[in-house]
């Protein structure tokens, strides 16, 4: 099986002010997994979405077993046996998984036999579901399988996946490249996007870097190091952060049987978290999205109240307290969110950092902004964190992900938090940026901060963290110190593999 | 009092005709909003039906190409509507607003030599059999072709959204609009086909209005139908049947009231005006207070196809 599937030569598309892909060119061959290797902004979302049909190329050309291929929409890249499963964006919340399935196919058939087909091909693949659910009450993990049974069903000849475990426990990952290698032992081709280089390493056959829409290398995953791969991506090399020793001091924050409704239909309640922080530690949650995280951001951070004692900063009841005073008493947090959460997009930098520094930067003078401290305020941070912008005045919306996280955490950082809680700090970001971020939550923490850092990404947490605990549906685990921590403790930390059961069709 | 002058036959049969305008808007303006889009201008799109929809069957002579004018009438003025808002990213309530004063406006302008004329008399179905029975013949089944339209076409738009595949992409369109962008769906043209439906039906309610209902021209005779129909949109919770509850039980009570007052009951009469409004949105928030409430997740938000 050698033969070449779809064939990419010299694609290129611009946008106004940048070229996202640039003379891009390579092959992917019937029955292997193929990655497609970059930082936020390398142009790897283009260049699949020209393969998709959804953006056209400038120029360049594509084949697909040779005949020329030149998807004009996805339903004609579809017809012609390509299938994507999308990082966000593809599926309703409101409908069914049998509708959400139909919506992503051609020809559906009687809503009747595609409940049966979605049974007989989540069997086969020991992806467990249930046509009649609503796609909003599914896990993360469970959504995904939707993606990808509607791809399946169509029998593709090449499967797109858009970083498709970043949302998924240990054990689930490790199901889904069950699924995957199968799929590839029967000669469907599979195009993975990811910036995890260990998962790459173990599951992919060949690799195809992109770094600002140029192709820079092809290489075989399994005989490159991960930190080799990091390095082509960034064209750089970067520091690793290091954790310094440092002594523990008193108990900063104290956290005990916090339990709050959800606050939508679709959210998580939170139930009976227990924590404490002490000065100078970082305490690492992990768990897969929508377990409660942007639930236990927001109590902590004040924008839902609790009872006064539930919360407790150096023995001074909080918990009632707006997020207002909690900054005034050094309790500052970064939201997962960054346009519309952290940042107000339409605002300008300036403005952004007035809205959380106002107080403790003392940018205010008379219930008036002073607006010079305010402007050396926001130019501080964009200097220390290195955010590439054209000045203080550029609006939020105006910057990049990575840029405007590196902004927004930033801010918090340079305000001297006592408490500091940050959902997802360095989601989106380049390697060696968010190394820098991690760095800087780290400095913070040795010069006596207690930290509370939440993410999705293990590497991140077992990096920052000294103590490690998971959140499933709302409840906290035990805490346990990240050294001599497996990967395979942590999975069943997080709630182990829902359901999930590996492939059982025989290869 | 005597309430002994009510007769209830002709009650059931007056109501029937007293919905009917509020049922058309509401179920048109109900498509629209499953896909996603907010268009406030019902009552600017129902009185340009009922003054379109006046002339063209005074001129004519003839009640059913009256019909057809109105419901031309209300597409097009939704069209620019749908362009501003789906092409220029105009802001949705704001066009709305715009919308409905337009529709105002642009009635008058049009219907000022109509007025004081009678509209051409509209002849009512007899179905053989039906029509004939005692009671029930005369209630329910001696009316003019609209009135079994509009009951026809709730049918309709409730299966079409529920049982084909076209309904399940416009509902899809109203939920997740990126989604639908991402899996090739031309969320802009189907945006646009629904509020063109959305202004037909519109332009029909009035219509019904100027040449049954009243049937006479004047100058601001919709009155708020076309507010009483979004409103029933929205607490009929986005379903086709509630949506007829809610239209029935607003014609019932507006009929209902009249007749009292005609049989002089002991309440005020601004009261008994007021009632219908009063009582419709009462029993609607109670029929929606339980439940979900599921309105589109992308009703209302700017679509723009880069993001």
């Amino acid at each position: 099986m050698n033969d070449v599937l779809l064939g990419l030569e010299g694609l290129t598309k611009a946008y106004p002010g940048v070229v996202a892909n640039d003379d891009v060119s390579f092959d992917i061959r019937e029955g292997e997994i193929h990655a497609l290797l970059g930082e936020n902004g390398a142009g790897k979302s283009t260049l699949v979405k020209m393969i998709y049909g959804l953006v056209k190329p400038d120029s360049g050309t594509m084949t697909l077993r040779g005949a020329a291929f030149e998807p004009a929409e996805p339903r004609a890249a579809r017809a012609a046996g390509v299938a994507m499963v999308f990082q966000h964006f593809s599926l309703f919340d409101a409908l069914s998984v049998a509708e959400n399935v139909a919506l992503g196919m051609e020809n559906p058939p009687k809503p009747r036999d595609l409940a049966r087909q979605i049974r007989e091909v989540s069997e086969t693949y020991g992806l467990p579901l249930d046509p009649g659910r609503t796609v909003g009450t599914l896990s993360a993990g469970e959504r995904q399988r939707v993606e990808i049974i509607r791809c399946l069903l169509q029998d593709p000849k090449l499967l797109i996946m858009d970083e498709p475990t970043s949302v998924l426990t240990p054990q689930e990952v490790e199901i889904l490249f069950e699924t995957l290698r199968k799929l590839a032992s029967e000669g469907t081709a599979i195009l993975y996007i990811s910036h995890k280089l260990e998962e790459i390493r173990s599951l992919c056959d060949h690799a195809t870097i992109l770094r600002l829409g140029k192709k820079v290398a092809t290489c075989t995953p399994a005989e490159a190091s991960a930190r080799e791969l990091a390095e082509m991506m960034v064209g750089a090399s970067f520091e690793t952060p290091q954790k310094a020793d440092r002594p523990l001091g008193e108990v900063m924050l104290d956290v005990r049987g916090l339990s709050l409704p959800a606050p939508g239909a679709f959210g998580t309640p939170l139930r009976e978290i227990s924590f404490q922080v002490r000065a100078g530690e970082v305490l690492g949650l992990g768990g897969v999205a929508g377990n409660g995280q942007d639930e236990l951001l927001a109590a902590l951070s004040g924008e839902r109240t609790t009872g006064a004692d539930v919360i407790r900063l150096r023995d001074q009841p909080i918990g009632n307290m707006g997020p207002t005073e909690r900054r005034a008493l050094g309790v500052l947090s970064g939201p997962e969110e960054r346009l519309g959460h952290a940042a107000a997009p339409d605002m300008s930098l300036v403005e952004n950092a007035v809205l959380t520094g106002a107080d403790r930067m003392g940018l205010l003078s008379g219930g008036f902004i002073n607006w010079p401290k305010s402007k050396g305020f926001a130019e501080d941070v964009i200097r220390t964190f290195d955010v590439r912008t054209p000045g203080s005045g550029t609006a939020a919306r105006a910057l990049s992900g990575g840029n405007l996280q590196k902004f927004v955490i930033g801010r918090e950082v340079l305000q001297s938090p006592e408490v500091l809680i940050v959902n997802q700090p360095t989601w989106g970001v380049d390697a060696a940026a968010a190394a820098a971020i991690r760095q800087a939550l780290l400095n913070l923490a040795a010069n006596g901060a207690a930290l509370v850092v939440i993410s999705q990404d293990l590497d991140e947490l077992m990096e920052v963290s000294d103590r490690f605990g998971a959140l499933n549906e709302g409840r906290l685990s035990d805490l346990r110190p990240v050294d001599g921590l497996t990967v395979e403790e942590i999975g069943l930390m997080m709630g182990g593999a829902h359901d999930m059961e590996v492939a059982h069709v025989d290869a | 009092m005597d309430l002994s002058s009510i007769n209830p036959v002709l009650l059931i049969a007056s109501i029937m005709v007293s919905a009917t305008p509020i049922l058309l808007a509401a179920i048109g303006e109900l498509v629209v909003e499953k896909s996603g889009v907010l268009n406030l201008g019902v009552e600017g799109m129902m009185i340009t039906g009922a003054v379109v929809g006046f002339a063209v069957a005074v001129s004519n002579t003839s009640p059913g190409l009256g019909f057809v004018g109105a419901a031309l009438a209300g597409a097009l003025l939704s069209l620019p509507f749908a362009l501003l808002t789906q092409y220029l990213m105009s802001n949705q309530v704001a066009t709305g607003l715009g919308l409905m004063m337009v529709g105002l406006g642009l009635s008058s302008l049009i219907g000022k030599p109509y007025e004081g004329m009678k509209a051409p008399p509209f002849p009512k179905v007899e179905i053989p059999l039906l029509s004939d029975l005692p009671i029930f013949g005369r209630m329910l089944f001696s009316h003019d072709i609209m009135v079994y339209f509009s009951v026809a076409l709730v049918v309709a738009v409730w299966a079409f959204l529920k049982y084909t595949r076209a309904g399940l992409i416009l509902r899809a369109v109203g939920e997740a609009h990126d989604s639908a962008h991402a899996l090739g769906y031309k969320v802009r043209h189907i945006r646009i086909l629904a509020i063109l439906f959305g202004g037909a039906c519109a332009g029909l309610g009035g219509a019904y209005l100027s040449l049954v209902r009243v049937p006479q021209w004047t100058e601001g005779m919709t009155a708020g139908a076309g507010w009483i129909a979004l409103a029933i949109v929205v607490f009929a919770s986005w379903r086709p049947g509630r949506v007829a509850v809610g239209a029935y039980l607003f014609g019932g009570v507006s009929v209902l009231q009249l007749n009292l007052q005609a049989a002089g009951a002991d309440v005020p009469v601004a009261l008994l005006s007021a009632s219908p409004y009063l009582i419709t949105i009462l029993v609607l928030v109670i029929i929606s207070a339980r439940g979900a409430h599921a309105a589109p997740a992308s009703l209302g938000r700017p679509f723009h196809a880069s993001h």
